[in-house]
């Protein structure tokens, strides 16, 4: 492998831990609650201008504003599966579904509303900043950014392994009837999973600022690539939501280098197809 | 058909038919505007029906209807700018080729048992894949564009689809009449009551003997080839297509609208769905260009919201409850 492809791979592993940061909120939203987050990237949108909101009128950089913004997400989750989402639980899949579009619809043109269609960029001190290892030139804030994504992953899997609520959660997303039986408040459960889901998001969109300029136009892809990780990874599976992202991240930046950058999620899109056809179950996920 | 008619109470015949004829006579009076807003009702329609077919009848989710929209689009117009072949043969290209699309998309998913939501975003995935491809194909003027020139020789005769508006409005009306009639005549035909019963217990359909993979692909393959039509009168409407606009998922929403306003899985759904809804966007628009504020999103806004407040209150739509109101709907036997 020649370096320049090493670096592309190296920035791209660097990328798709954030990106698989994010596709983590989706994939424990479903995983206990079997409900999908259509309006994903729209949110991770919101994160990204609160970001930058809070760099640009009091300067605060989004390494620090990542765990207050994270916080804030994770009551906005909270309060929206308490008022919207909870009624629809046990409705249709597709009326789920249309709910959350039609949040998505809002959400995004609200934005365009109220930021208009431009990038907003977060320059930091050290922006085009890079570290050097032999031949690799690797980008400050992408390291920042992937190490910040590695760290939040690994609490929530330590939150989910041992303690209390994570154990609780899991048994409702193992057995519903049951965790009801042994007296779980699974509604307030749920609104917690909800809110986990969306600390996820708060948390990848505030490190997403730093790598990419917020801009509405991006919310629908974020969605997408929220989704393609999440099945190519395995539904449900935590550890397949990262190896996914570091999968997508690296096929994009190969394409964004090697063939267009316009035509990067030409190949996620393949990637997705060539999953569904040979393991339809995802990658680290369990058989269908 | 017939029998249909037979069917309809003696309320519903005389509702009909009134609407029918004043929707003929509509030109009389309707000036150029509101013509354009009719036009987009019932193009919204015929599309809804189409739509509806798959996700309202046989039970399958698409939000990439926009895909088999484009496909039909291009491929009409590029076949009339490239070669000088008119629509009314390029229809008959362009609706295997969104046929073909639609056969992939859900071979791909129902041979792997991609269900429900997954299939939504697999339908997706594909419109998505497909934009980024138009966005780079050099034939059809990649990202910058396809023009359907007004000048060319021969291109405002009626059977090259150029004209005044009065053709379209007429064109549109007539395919959402058709659209209609079809679909009334597949709910009742022996194919409509297997969709019915693979949408409410696939196993149960599966268990009474139904090849539930060929009744999904059988109407996936209608309502491609139905989207391909509207969209070859969509190239030939707008007279310009971009890949970012025909092929996005905005477009797709914009489909599925109507028939989940208006009822999914009915008949009329889709009609009294675009009646209600495209008046209203277009109202919000010129009401907002009336007092001289330009936000591109609300209209979009309006529709989400409509959505959410539709999906919450009414899930089974507007068309139910009318029909009730006006005592329409038929007596249970």
């Amino acid at each position: 492998m020649t370096a320049i492809t090493l670096n592309i791979v190296v920035q791209g592993i660097l990328t798709g831990l954030v990106y698989g940061l994010m596709a983590l909120g989706l994939s424990v939203i479903f995983g206990v609650m079997r409900v999908v987050n259509f309006a994903h990237g729209e949110f991770t949108v919101v994160a990204m201008y609160a970001a930058f909101l809070l760099f640009d009128m009091l300067g605060v950089s989004p390494l620090v504003s990542l765990l207050p913004i994270a916080v804030a997400f994770f009551f906005l989750g909270y309060v929206l599966q308490r008022s919207l989402v909870e009624p629809f639980i046990s409705r249709a899949e597709h009326e789920q579904f249309i709910l959350l579009v039609g949040l998505a619809t809002v959400v995004v043109n609200g934005l365009l509303l109220i930021f208009g269609p431009d990038a907003h960029p977060i320059n930091l001190p050290y922006s085009f900043d890079s570290y050097t290892v032999g031949s690799l030139f690797i980008d400050k804030v992408r390291v920042f950014a992937a190490l910040g994504a590695f760290a939040i992953c690994i609490a929530l899997f330590l939150f989910f392994r041992y303690t209390r609520t994570g154990t609780a959660i899991r048994a409702c997303a193992d057995n519903l009837t049951g965790a009801g039986v042994v007296g779980l408040n699974v509604k307030q459960l749920y609104a917690v999973t909800f809110g986990l889901g969306f600390a996820c998001i708060g948390a990848a969109g505030t490190l997403m600022a730093t790598i990419a300029d917020a801009s509405p136009g991006l919310a629908p892809a974020y969605t997408l690539l929220a989704f393609v990780i999440v099945i190519i990874g395995g539904l449900g599976s935590m550890a397949g939501a990262l190896v996914g992202g570091v999968l997508i991240g690296i096929s994009e930046a190969l394409a964004g280098f090697y063939i267009q950058p316009s035509m990067k999620s030409m190949f996620s899109f393949a990637l997705l197809i060539i999953v569904l056809v040979l393991r339809p179950q995802g990658l680290m996920g369990r058989r269908l | 058909m017939i029998d249909i008619w037979h069917r309809l109470p003696m309320r519903g015949k005389m509702l009909c038919l009134a609407a029918l004829a004043a929707a003929i006579a509509a030109p009389l009076v309707a000036d150029r505007y509101l013509l354009s807003v009719l036009i987009l009702v019932f193009y919204f329609a015929y599309l809804g029906q189409a739509w509806n077919l798959l996700m309202g009848f046989a039970g399958q989710l698409s939000l990439g209807h926009a895909l088999y929209l484009g496909l039909g689009a291009y491929t009409a117009t590029a076949l009339w700018t490239l070669f000088g072949i008119g629509p009314w043969i390029g229809v008959f290209i362009a609706i295997p080729v969104a046929a073909a699309a639609g056969m992939i998309v859900g071979w791909l998913g129902w041979r792997f048992a991609i269900e429900g939501v997954y299939f939504a975003l697999l339908t997706i995935a594909f419109a998505e894949f497909t934009r980024i491809g138009f966005d780079h194909l050099q034939i059809t003027g990649a990202s910058a564009g396809l023009f359907l020139s007004v000048n060319s020789p021969g291109s405002d005769k009626w059977w090259n689809l150029g004209g005044g508006p009065l053709l379209y409005y007429y064109l549109a009306l007539i395919l959402a009449v058709a659209a209609t009639l079809l679909v009334a005549w597949l709910r009742r035909s022996p194919l409509g009551y297997r969709w019915l019963a693979v949408r409410e217990d696939p196993e149960a359909a599966r268990a009474a003997g139904i090849d539930i993979f060929r009744a999904k692909m059988i109407a996936m393959l209608i309502s491609a080839s139905m989207t391909a039509v509207g969209g070859v009168f969509y190239g030939f409407y707008y007279r310009n297509l971009f890949p970012s606009q025909v092929f996005d998922i905005g477009r797709s929403i914009e489909i599925i609208m109507a028939p989940i306003i208006g009822g999914l899985g009915t008949v009329f759904g889709p009609l009294v769905g675009a009646i209600l809804l495209t008046p209203l966007g277009e109202s919000l628009t010129a009401l907002m260009q009336h007092f001289g504020v330009n936000t591109p999103g609300a209209k979009s806004i309006f529709y989400g919201l409509t959505l959410m407040v539709i999906i919450t209150l009414q899930p089974s739509g507007v068309w139910p409850w009318l029909a009730r109101k006006l005592g329409l709907d038929r007596p249970r036997t």
